[in-house]
């Protein structure tokens, strides 16, 4: 008898651990050896809008990269919309899957991470343990820490880095606007010639947010969670920009592009001759993917322009966590991140601080061509930080009630 | 015994699922979702909902453009059939319409959204020589307030699929004896098809229809890209607030997924009302004796409506397959200015396997569907049971909104601990695929003279024999056809694909909608022709092997 008691409590002991293993398998965040032994052999899914071939044929670089130096398999799961991976995690949580998630990791920008961090829904903190971190300067870089104003709390480990520019033709405009005073002008005088992604597109959101900016004596504010009695005094001015822009607009503003892809359409199709991109590189991209006419040129508003970064998120759910900080972290390195900033390649903005490299390093960027269309980064002007959520939230509200229907 | 059981594995395979669906759409409406953090009951939503900006609008132009789509789409189909008299030219323009079905519904309206547009190929190859334009003139032509591009769009689509099951319902019903008979009465021709054979036609084709009005009403792809956007279509609408990424206005598009239902049910009402009131009034014309008037105009109405529908989806399909060769083409040239096989170079090396898994995931089930709506069908014909009103259930899963339910197919599969991989993407697919085969065959199954059978089994023929020997032969081209659009609907599908595939089973949808959501016209171009192959193929054989199977017997040919 006591033998059998004894068998049967090693049976319960050897069940309890088989439960406790999957538990054990979240990495130690602050042992990268050990992430780095754990990350070898396995499969990382890693979900990212594939809108953009360019963007693709980089990923599958950084899996070539990755299975090399780290045998880690990378899978690009290729999303039209960032959602349908949050859509997935949230079915997992509901279905009681905390463990063996298929999503491994994801392409987030400041909206979804703000919403994904808010409803428990991401692993970490991991991003400021990766080797690769310090690199981005963060003590002196609020965008490394603040997506969105959110803090970012180590659930994200920084990309790619960008700001919103204008691009022209200049075949068809002699000169461009300066700032959003001479860009109504010259909507009035050029009408049809000039549009914006529908509101709540994050584009579109980005153009009357610097509408916003712009237009505001006291911008503070807008850093701030936004108070309810504030509101109207704040935006008079923005909607007072817009209401007298609209009639001007392409289609007199009865119908808008959907998202900046549309935009670009429009551009190529001449039917409007000035738009705007949240990627500098986008208009030099274009011309090489026969997109738009080799006389387009960007340029920024005097006063700057917003940007924002985006980042690489693990769910809390991920399966594989140790190979999905692996690559996060290979994602931060110089080669990457310079191999990305090459236009040929993809032509995204570094989130690495210059000064932070060494000289070899840092001649991998001075060495890239940046094609045509494209502002050098000393060109691109002040970058405006984007405001507290619950103001692109109230604004993206307001604009539905006034203009639609 | 197996037939005994089929009707209810095929019930349970799609309520079950459709009941999880459901349930995840209507808590979350009624506010309890607790991963969100909702956990109690309440109005929350719907007040949300209420006060949404144009939502009215959105609600009519979902209910209208479904109802006016079907309608036109019909109308051109029964127009044509009346004046077909069998020539070349009625055979020719039948011939191109059938492949149109296998081109994607988002690849159709980015073909018509380029043609039509002010910048587009209409205007490029008029201007500037007739119109003087250098700049495309600030004309609201794609996008417009009225959803007049968007019901174009959906015509276009409609029309082939309604053409396709009218044929393959027309084999059973004789209509040249029909007609021969009502001419030796003095009919015209046209009047004499629509008085002798529409009335016995359209109940065939009556589940068919109804797909069309809930698809019309719901449809998101194709109005995202030709509808209004002041606001959208009730169904762009909820897509737009569950991919928003405030997680909580996921509660606020439960409630809209829930309306979407009652829209769709209310466009389907009305069309149901409608056809009473059509069977009313139209008993005293039938019966009239009139026997001209009208038929002159049905015979040029039906051939010119239906060579239009053709004519414009090809030449949608032709800019399409320019822009997948077009290097850049500035307004108003009428040509690109340079060629180049850039797009496709770089498409063509990474679809092999998106090739391979939407063919064998479509294959899969559409012989599983196949297998299951035969069996159910042929349990019913032996016992003679009526049409079961549980058949209405099969019907759910095309006008639930999607996003909405599948996010519940999730949960249940990850609760019962299933991974994501290729059974449960067939198995998704099914939801879709059942549906689609069962409407396109029922009822050629059912209306199927029933002597041929009796005349077997009375002549000592086990009744297997009698089934693989005399009903499958006769129904040999609408099995086909059924066949080729359920294989045709599953490899459209794209959300099922990503959520239930845990984005592993990558297919050549999965790959042409990511590719989409960039907006690179050539791009897509490539992708939707790619993706428009595999359909092609699949209505190629169906309208093929009856022609080869049945070269000697031309009335068992079917559809040609």
């Amino acid at each position: 008898m006591p033998n059998n008691r004894n068998s049967l409590r090693a049976t319960v002991a050897m069940a309890m651990l088989a439960l406790a293993l999957p538990a054990a398998a979240t990495p130690d965040t602050n042992d990268w050896q050990s992430i780095v032994a754990e990350a070898e052999g396995q499969t990382v899914y890693w979900n990212a809008w594939a809108g953009e071939e360019r963007i693709n044929t980089y990923i599958s670089w950084v899996a070539q990269q990755v299975d090399a130096r780290y045998g880690v398999e990378l899978v690009h799961v290729k999303l039209g919309d960032t959602s349908e991976a949050v859509s997935r995690v949230l079915a997992e949580k509901q279905a009681g899957n905390d463990e063996r998630g298929s999503v491994d990791m994801i392409w987030i920008n400041g909206e979804n991470f703000a919403a994904m961090k808010a409803n428990g829904l991401l692993f970490g903190p991991w991003a400021e343990a990766m080797p690769y971190y310090p690199l981005t300067d963060p003590d002196n870089t609020p965008a490394v820490r603040y997506d969105w104003t959110i803090p970012v709390d180590g659930l994200e480990s920084p990309w790619s880095s960008s700001q919103v520019v204008f691009y022209y033709d200049t075949a068809l405009v002699e000169n461009h606007p300066n700032n959003m005073a001479e860009l109504l002008e010259w909507a009035t005088l050029n009408p049809g010639e000039f549009t914006y992604p529908q509101v709540p597109n994050f584009l579109g959101n980005a153009f009357i947010t610097q509408a916003m900016l712009e237009l505001s004596d006291n911008t503070e504010l807008f850093y701030e969670p936004m108070q309810e009695e504030d509101f109207d005094t704040a935006t008079a001015a923005l909607w007072e920009f817009l209401d007298e822009l609209h009639p001007h607009l392409w289609r007199s503003g009865r119908a808008f592009p959907s998202n900046s892809a549309d935009l670009r359409s429009l551009m190529g199709d001449s039917e409007i001759s000035i738009a705007l991109s949240f990627s500098a590189t986008e208009a030099s991209g274009a011309i090489a993917n026969y997109e738009l006419p080799d006389t387009v040129r960007s340029y920024v508003h005097d006063s700057g322009m917003i940007g924002n970064m985006s980042f690489m998120a693990i769910p809390y759910n991920a399966q594989h966590k140790a190979g999905a900080m692996v690559v996060a972290n290979y994602l931060m390195s110089p080669e990457a991140q310079a191999e990305k900033q090459d236009p040929k390649v993809w032509g995204s903005g570094t989130i690495l601080a210059m000064d932070m490299l060494s000289p070899e390093e840092r001649a991998l960027f001075d060495d890239i061509d940046l094609g045509i269309a494209t502002l050098p980064p000393s060109e691109l002007g002040e970058l405006l930080g984007q405001p507290h959520p619950s103001w692109v939230d109230a604004i993206a509200e307001a604009w539905q009630t006034r203009y639609v229907n | 015994m197996l037939l005994r059981l089929a009707p209810w594995v095929m019930i349970a395979l799609l309520t079950a699922p459709l009941a999880a669906g459901l349930l995840m759409v209507l808590l979350p409406a009624f506010g309890y979702l607790p991963v969100l953090g909702g956990d109690t009951f309440h109005l929350e939503a719907w007040q949300a909902l209420w006060a949404r900006a144009g939502l009215h609008r959105s609600i009519l132009l979902s209910y209208f453009s479904g109802l006016i789509t079907t309608l036109v789409a019909l109308f051109i189909v029964v127009l044509f059939l009346a004046a077909n008299q069998g020539t070349w030219l009625d055979r020719a323009i039948r011939r191109m319409v059938s492949p149109l079905l296998a081109i994607p519904h988002a690849a159709v309206a980015f073909g018509l959204a380029f043609l039509i547009a002010p910048s587009g190929l209409l205007v490029r190859w008029l201007s500037p020589g007739l119109t003087g334009w250098e700049r495309p003139p600030d004309l609201l032509i794609v996008n417009d307030p009225l959803g007049l591009a968007l019901m174009a769009g959906l015509v276009l689509k409609e029309v082939p699929f309604l053409l396709l099951m009218s044929l393959a319902a027309l084999a059973q019903l004789h209509p040249e004896r029909r007609v021969t008979l009502a001419r030796s009465l003095g009919y015209a021709p046209g009047i004499a098809w629509l008085k002798c054979v529409f009335p016995a036609l359209y109940p065939l084709i009556r589940l068919p229809v109804y797909a069309v009005i809930a698809y019309a009403t719901s449809v998101v792809d194709m109005a995202l890209i030709l509808g209004p956007t002041l606001p959208p279509t009730l169904s762009v609408s909820i897509i737009t607030w569950f991919n928003d990424p405030d997680l909580n206005r996921r509660f606020m598009a439960s409630a809209g997924a829930v309306l979407q239902l009652g829209v769709t049910l209310a466009a389907l009402l009305t069309w149901w009302l409608g056809e009473q009131a059509v069977k009313h009034l139209s008993q005293r014309w039938l019966v009239s004796g009139s026997r001209l008037s009208g038929s002159a105009a049905i015979a040029f109405g039906g051939r010119a409506l239906l060579s239009t529908v053709t004519l414009l989806a090809i030449s949608a399909l032709a800019g399409l397959t320019l822009f997948s060769v077009a290097g850049f083409w500035r307004f108003p040239d009428a040509l690109p200015g340079t060629f180049t096989l850039d797009h496709w170079q770089r498409i063509l090396p990474s679809v092999t396997t998106p090739l391979i898994n939407t063919l064998s995931i479509g294959l899969t089930a559409t012989m599983i569907a196949a297998f299951l709506v035969v069996a159910t069908l042929e349990h019913a014909a032996r016992h003679h049971l009526p049409a079961r009103r549980a058949q209405w259930l099969l019907y759910l899963p095309l006008i639930v909104p999607q996003v909405a339910f599948l996010f519940g197919l999730v949960v249940a599969a990850e609760s019962v601990g299933i991974r994501p991989q290729h059974a449960l993407v067939v198995a998704a697919h099914l939801l879709f695929v059942v549906p689609y085969l069962y409407l396109s065959l029922s009822e050629a199954y059912r209306r199927l003279d029933p002597r041929w059978v009796q005349v077997a089994l009375s002549l000592g023929v086990p009744p297997w024999r009698a089934f693989w020997q005399i009903r499958l032969p006769l129904l040999l081209a609408p099995l086909l056809t059924a066949c080729a659009v359920s294989l045709a609907v599953s490899i459209g599908q794209y959300l099922p694909t990503l959520l239930l595939g845990g984005g592993r089973v990558p297919t050549i949808t999965t790959e042409a909608v990511a590719m989409a959501s960039g907006g690179n016209r050539r791009l897509i171009a490539v992708l939707a022709l790619l993706q428009a192959l595999l359909p092609f193929i699949g209505f190629s054989l169906a309208l093929l092997i009856p022609r080869l199977v049945w070269a000697k017997r031309r009335q068992m040919r079917g559809a040609a």
